[in-house]
């Protein structure tokens, strides 16, 4: 601690801080505006000199760190001039027309210069005014109002690490442009509005002026990917005008694209304000009485039928926790049925089932937060910077500040420009890959043995069988160089703290489970996990669906990963219900839906999920679908499975209810009401608190606060997490035992769950297609930064459907032209189970003989043409890899 | 062959005596980049042709570097046997001949454009008091070395410094001897240099850097290309010296690309040491090593500031950034880092071997030692001298600068640049050192200095500087970006008869503002040419708002130009020469100028034979 005097005060600071910062702990107001708390302080603007006695000129208060016996002077005649003296010179060369001005109100600079007496410069000369760049679709920027604070250039660059906006020219023509003055929407920008958060006055903003007036911020989480950035939804007289992005752990005050401008599909009109009931096969405005009157019939028809065996529900990644927790009750004890699922199947099931047999639970080991201490980063089969673009920019972070990307991918994504490997391997050849690294690192002697030793089992096995594999043949399967891979190996294994990061590309193939097996053998052999920065991270996609997960929407599970095989799991359940919890094994979501095909499940209870576009082999879906007896959808719009559907009931966006998401980190996080439903729609979890008591059980929940409490109750992991917590901190990651325990940074420090990692021996076998002389391509799918999953949300942006509005299928320059197929061309993609037609994009960053396509577009979907064959432990559809073929449309 | 230890040195200077017979004549032709702009590629061409097709066996041709006569180039200087020396100006082809048939065959040297410097060079292995004006410490072997021979600078007991620190002083023992000489920084800010070192020697840290900042900016001044292109290996060797005393392996001299020659020179340099195991592994047989790295700037002013500079070595923006840290905390790829500038490296070699009693016997107290000076502008010898501080303004001007051109008179000298501020003719008697120049509202530095005589008009010099830190200004921050332009505009007004009392209290306010709050060196010195003006010559300020009137004459706005009748002789020389034919008038007759057409070039009052054409 060093002791030193601000304005007579005397104040004893610890070593390291800054004026400024002791100042404002004397509540001594020190006017800023390039200062960025928590980052560098750079000293640009100059407008919070102080006076440092002895020294002989005025320090800047952000950049000068106290010293022992320091005596500082704030309010001086001369540093009042100074800084007055300093505003002038900016407002002299600043546009202040306020009136016309987004910031107005709410301008940083104005009150400053308001504070200090200026109400107009005092320097007169002729302005030449630049015209303003408005060729982004999401904001503009005026540099007539811009002063050179720097703040978006440092938060573009740094935290960001896009480096779309820069300084251009020198000196008195300073200003802030993308390189060489190209226009915003032409640049490297991806429009995470991360600059306009900083952004001191109008010069940044968003295309709708309004946005900047607001009266009420609610503090919220995002609705979109499993980062959970922590955000504020600026609302206006019930009004949405915006979204500013906070402070969250996992975000650090960063958002992307989507999060911060994709939100006007909350008061879309599109939005379902009224239950549909088919009439005369037409869906037609009702009562939620006479909604109920449908469903209660058909249900108890189902039941009569086929008791719980007739009845499936999907659960949803989208709504809350406690919506989840009460729809599986709902299912479990009035259904009398296991047949619970959602999309995670598709997602993370394989992790779920991987890691639960590796470690014994299955979610990310590390936190977000981490991720900027990690050494090494293996990127394999996630495209993070547009699927979490947040994570992303961490990884970025890391490798500028030294740490060695390595990513694996069948696409040259962006993240390779900030890795150092890139090993461009053929879809479907994980295992190939990870078994050759595993490989590579016991040659070179690189096995971490005491953790071995210490911490596994069937490392003898394991060792055994990659005795009988080589290196080479291994690079050889995934069309990669050797030297490549086991130099990629060796640094992960070398690496003092390296952190595995996966996602669908790992996930969603019939050897999905293996890929996630082999992840786990890898971080093991090396005993990279179990610590801090060194783990294995699957990224989960949804905004909750790890605690859609956590709260069993899942065939096999109760909350908190308790088996249903278990008895006393069962038992305990029944007994806290007053409910019977059914014995019989669940169905999985593509088993459900062979079981509607066959006839078995006659009730169907969609809530919040969209498999019309986000499910494989939609042709047959389609007819599934179009068969089954009843089929209750619960959504915020009619979306495409909707339009199938006998009733439709109208649901609460996250903006209209109160409830927790858990995101990808484990971390449980609050979400607040800020609007107001619209028309009759009502919140999910009251939906199905009405149903329950129409089905004669007496359910009295009154807020999402006292389902919680019965989570904290039953589930061991949650036992901790209680609204009081929630909504006096940061959110907190599971497991959290109890009140008292703080939560669990990252998994698996000295003990697995399970007790020892168990290694597991996965040979590579094919994927269940590949490509023959009638469909020589294989295809690959994915997402794409701006849209969200089946675009029920971001489509509904106009910014987000200009650029990224259509869909396409990417191909290698060579194919393409070996086809006669040029950029932008129409072309038919084929495969045994159907075709669609797109726009062709030819590039250079995807191997020969691989196409991709993003999924999100109902009007050429990609899963029209994905195989549906199985991973036989985790019931994930092969998405990522089947065979098709190309032609011009 | 590779030098493996003090012996191999000390033995192969010896060989460079020992084998060759000196010739009857060396003749040396001075190549530094003001030789060369004035000719000398070919007086050195005539020299070798003419020496060749008489078949002189008895003559040695050397180029070397300048001696400071830049006004007087080419020069060359004839050194016989017994060590005489003539020294020649304005040697052009035919001069030449005159000198090889003259002197060089005959023995008789010529007295025609011949200079007698009043000019002492130090000599590294003897003391001798000083007995001349100009005194060469820094610049001891510019005119006299092949720049471009490694041999001749060990002649001259090049890399003895080095030597002896490597093999008789520990780290430690080299700050200490630095230290106690008093030498000052020479870029202009005159820190310590020995405490410099001593607080990156104390940095525990894996790697550190030495930086030689040859990024030399200031309008007016060149000693350290006149350094670099006369002498490069004793910066070479200074740096490496400044490597072991810190304990840094790495250097890179930072130069600006507009010094071509001097580049080419380092580059040989550096190349002619690591080969014979002066710079590189292992030098001299030791354990310690030091490579150098040239790094090549674009040319911006801002880059001779420290951490700008090194920002340009990482391949940054040129901005400088907030100090402390300081760069010997913090510098070149955040590792500790020592940065001088050329002249102060200069001056490290004969420090060691003569020891620092001998420099702080030079100069003043405070600013022991030499300081070299460019001088310019108005005065008479412009060209480069290295003189003791402490010699006053007058002995610099009269003396040694050999007065102002055309005999007027001596209205100030601006020192220091575009960050240094004027000093009036009512200070002539103050000496020049560090301090002696801050208190003035000057400063030192790199040592450009520009006489101005009563022609001058002080406003219009401080718009000329001001212009300069405008367009040479980073914009890191708000004062200097945003302020110095709007001084500017300030100065314009008033140069151009707008002012008001007003602008002139506006001018003070903010210059001292911007000095107060500015970021870096360069932007907080930005606004002492005008606070120095207006701090001695405030009434030409007031003049110009006022009486709309500039006393010097120098201000188109607020001049115009008359004819006297009773001068004029009607030679229509004014009307013919006018770029804009406003001159009226009959062949001998009274000639007349339409003023509210006159440009105000001058052009008429420049060709008037008979002094007709007056400014008022």
């Amino acid at each position: 601690m060093i002791n030193v005097t601000i304005d007579g005060h005397k104040i004893q600071v610890s070593e390291g801080t800054s004026v400024l910062e002791a100042a404002r702990r004397l509540d001594i107001n020190i006017p800023t505006l390039c200062h960025i708390p928590g980052m560098d302080a750079e000293g640009f603007c100059r407008v919070c000199v102080v006076e440092l006695v002895g020294a002989r000129n005025l320090v800047p208060a952000c950049a000068s760190i106290l010293q022992e016996g320091m005596k500082i002077i704030t309010d001086s005649p001369r540093v009042f001039n100074a800084r007055r003296q300093v505003l002038d010179l900016l407002l002299s060369k600043h546009n202040a027309n306020c009136f016309a001005c987004y910031k107005h109100g709410d301008c940083l600079f104005h009150r400053y210069c308001l504070e200090y007496g200026l109400q107009k410069s005092s320097y007169e000369h002729l302005q030449a005014w630049k015209p303003i760049d408005d060729s982004n679709p999401f904001y503009n920027f005026d540099p007539n109002k811009c002063i050179l604070c720097r703040k978006c250039e440092r938060i573009c660059a740094e935290k960001q690490c896009v480096e779309a906006l820069a300084l251009c020219e020198r000196g008195f023509d300073n200003h802030i442009a993308p390189a060489f003055d190209a226009p915003l929407g032409n640049s490297a920008c991806v429009s995470c509005g991360n600059c306009l958060t900083v952004c001191p006055t109008g010069a940044l903003y968003p295309k709708t002026l309004l946005s900047g007036h607001y009266n009420k911020m609610t503090e919220t989480v995002c609705p979109y990917c499993g980062v959970g950035c922590k955000m504020g939804l600026l609302t206006h007289e019930g009004r949405v005008m915006g979204v500013q992005p906070l402070k969250g752990a996992a975000n650090d005050g960063l958002m992307c694209v989507k999060g911060r401008f994709a939100y006007n599909f909350i008061q879309h009109p599109d939005r379902l304000k009224k239950p549909l009931i088919r009439k005369n096969g037409k869906l037609t405005e009702a009562s939620w009485e006479e909604a109920y009157d449908v469903i209660i019939k058909a249900w108890n028809k189902a039941k009569a039928v086929g008791g719980g065996s007739a009845i499936a529900g999907l659960a949803s990644a989208r709504c809350t926790n406690e919506e989840n927790y009460l729809f599986q009750k709902l299912l479990r004890g009035l259904g009398n049925t296991n047949n619970i699922d959602h999309c995670a199947r598709l997602c993370h099931a394989s992790t779920v089932a991987g890691l639960q047999m590796s470690f014994g639970s299955g979610a990310m080991t590390n936190s977000i937060a981490e991720i900027t201490d990690m050494d090494v980063i293996f990127v394999i089969g996630s495209n993070t910077t547009e699927t979490h673009p947040v994570i992303a920019t961490k990884m970025r972070q890391a490798a500028k500040k030294g740490a060695v990307i390595i990513v694996a991918e069948p696409r040259r994504i962006e993240l390779c420009n900030d890795a150092q490997f890139f090993l461009q391997i053929k879809p479907g050849t994980n295992v190939a890959l990870l078994n050759g690294m595993l490989k590579a690192i016991l040659e070179a002697g690189l096995e971490n043995k005491n953790f071995i030793n210490e911490r596994t089992e069937g490392f003898n096995e394991l060792k055994a069988y990659l005795d009988t594999v080589t290196v080479e043949e291994c690079a050889e399967i995934c069309r990669v160089e050797a030297a490549l891979l086991r130099k990629a190996a060796e640094t992960y294994a070398r690496a003092k703290n390296a952190g595995i990061f996966y996602a669908m590309g790992i996930t969603q193939h019939s050897t999905g489970t293996d890929g996630v097996r082999m992840v786990a053998n890898l971080a093991m052999l090396c005993g990279q996990i179990g610590k801090e920065a060194s783990g294995v991270n699957p990224l989960r996609g949804q905004n909750n669906v790890q605690g859609s997960c956590d709260m069993a929407a899942l065939p096999g599970d109760l909350p908190g990963y308790q088996k249903v095989a278990d008895p006393k799991a069962r038992e305990k359940f029944s007994k806290a219900w007053g409910l019977p919890v059914p014995e019989t094994a669940g169905k999985t979501v593509s088993e459900i839906f062979n079981a509607i095909d066959d006839g078995e499940i006659k009730f169907l209870y969609i809530m919040g999920e969209n498999p019309m576009v986000s499910d494989p082999d939609l042709n047959h879906l389609e007819k599934v679908l179009a068969k089954i007896p009843f089929l209750l959808v619960q959504d915020i719009f009619l979306n495409e499975t909707a339009a199938f559907a006998d009733v439709v009931l109208p649901a609460a966006s996250f903006a209209e209810k109160d409830g927790t998401f858990t995101n990808t980190e484990r971390r449980v996080q609050c979400l607040h009401k800020a609007v107001k439903l619209p028309g009759e729609a009502k919140a999910d979890w009251q939906i199905i608190t009405e149903l329950m008591n129409k089905l004669g059980y007496k359910a009295s929940y009154s807020h999402p606060a006292e389902i919680m409490a019965e989570i904290n109750a039953l589930t061991p992991s949650y036992g901790g997490i209680t609204y009081n917590r929630l909504e006096n901190g940061e959110g907190l990651q599971w497991p959290c035992l109890n009140e008292e325990h703080k939560g669990t940074k990252f998994l698996h420090k000295d003990k697995f769950t399970r007790g020892l990692g168990a290694f597991a021996v996965c040979p590579y076998t094919l994927s269940r297609e590949v490509p023959d002389t009638e469909y020589p391509f294989i295809l690959t799918t994915g997402r794409v930064l701006y849209q969200y999953h089946t675009r029920t949300m971001t489509g509904k942006s106009a910014g987000v459907q200009e650029i990224a509005g259509e869909p396409y299928v990417e191909i290698n320059r060579l194919d393409a032209h070996s086809l006669g197929i040029a950029n932008g061309d129409k072309v038919t993609v084929s495969s045994r189970r159907g075709s669609v037609i797109t726009t062709a994009k030819v590039v250079e960053t995807i191997g020969r003989g691989v196409l991709f396509m993003p999924f999100h577009y109902s009007q050429a979907a990609a899963n029209r043409l994905t195989n549906k064959a199985l991973d036989p432990y985790a019931k994930i559809p092969e998405l990522k890899v089947c065979a098709v073929k190309i032609y011009k449309a | 062959m590779k030098i493996r230890s003090f012996d191999d040195l000390k033995q192969y200077k010896k060989s460079l005596y020992g084998n060759k017979k000196t010739a009857k004549y060396t003749v040396l032709v001075g190549m530094a980049t003001c030789g060369v702009a004035s000719g000398a590629n070919t007086t050195m061409t005539a020299f070798e042709e003419t020496v060749n097709e008489l078949g002189l066996k008895n003559v040695t041709l050397k180029r070397t570097g300048c001696i400071g006569y830049c006004f007087l180039e080419p020069i060359a200087e004839v050194i016989d046997e017994q060590g005489n020396s003539t020294i020649y100006t304005k040697v052009d082809k035919a001069k030449v001949a005159e000198i090889v048939s003259s002197h060089l065959q005959n023995g008789k040297p010529l007295t025609e454009g011949v200079i007698k410097p009043d000019m002492q060079r130090i000599n590294l292995a003897e003391v001798k008091p000083i007995q001349k004006r100009q005194l060469r410490v820094a610049l001891r072997n510019c005119g006299v070395i092949d720049p471009e021979s490694l041999d001749d600078y060990i002649k001259y007991d090049g890399y003895m410094a080095l030597a002896k620190c490597l093999f008789e002083l520990t780290p430690n023992g080299v700050i200490e001897i630095i230290k106690r000489s008093g030498l000052r920084g020479r870029g202009g800010g005159g820190f310590s240099t020995g405490l410099k070192w001593s607080f990156v020697a104390k940095e525990n840290a894996p790697v550190k850097n030495i930086i030689c900042n040859a990024d030399e900016g200031d309008p007016g001044a060149f000693m350290d290309r006149s350094i670099l292109e006369g002498d490069p290996n004793s910066i070479l060797e200074a740096m490496a010296i400044a490597g072991y005393a810190t304990g840094a392996a790495h250097g890179y001299i930072y130069i600006r690309a507009e010094y071509p020659m001097a580049v080419k020179r380092l580059k040989i340099a550096i190349a002619q040491a690591t080969e014979m195991g002066l710079l590189g592994d292992n030098i001299m047989g030791t354990d310690f090593s030091f490579d150098i790295q040239i790094k090549l700037g674009a040319g911006a002013f801002v880059c001779g500031e420290e951490t700008a500079l090194i920002h340009s070595i990482e391949g940054k923006r040129g901005e400088p950034k907030m100090k402390p840290p300081y760069p010997a905390k913090r510098g070149l790829w955040g590792e500790p880092t020592c940065v001088n500038n050329v002249e102060t490296y200069a001056n490290i070699c004969p420090i060691i071997i003569k020891g620092d009693q001998w420099f702080n016997s030079m100069g003043t107290t405070k600013s022991p030692g030499t300081k070299v000076f460019a001088l310019a502008g108005k005065i008479n010898n412009v060209g480069l001298v290295e003189v003791p501080m402490g010699i006053t303004l007058r002995e610099m001007i009269y003396d040694v600068g050999g007065g102002i051109v055309d005999g007027k008179a001596f209205k100030a000298i601006q020192t220091g640049g575009p960050s240094g501020g004027v000093i009036p003719y009512t200070m002539l008697d103050t000496p020049i050192e560090y301090d002696s120049l801050v208190a003035m509202g000057s400063m030192m530095g790199s040592g450009g200095m520009i006489v101005m005589d009563e022609d001058d008009c002080m406003v219009n010099i401080a718009k000329f500087y001001l212009e300069f830190s405008v367009e040479e200004s980073c914009g890191r921050c708000t004062p200097c970006r945003i302020g110095n332009k709007r001084l500017f505009e300030i100065l314009e007004k008033i140069t151009n008869g707008n002012g008001t009392m007003d602008d002139i209290r506006k001018l003070k306010e903010l210059g001292r503002v911007i000095k107060d709050t500015a970021l870096c060196g360069l932007g907080q010195t930005s606004p002492n040419p005008v606070l120095s003006t207006l701090h001695f010559f405030e009434d030409e300020y007031i003049a110009h708002v006022v009486d709309r009137t500039c006393p010097a004459k120098t201000c188109s706005s607020l001049i115009r130009y008359f004819i006297m009748p009773d001068k004029c002789i009607g030679c229509t020389l004014c009307a013919r020469v006018c770029p804009v034919s406003c001159i009226d008038g009959e062949r001998k007759a009274l000639h007349s100028i339409r003023q509210h057409e006159c440009i105000k070039c001058g052009a008429c009052m420049d060709a008037c034979k008979s002094n007709a054409i007056v400014k008022r």
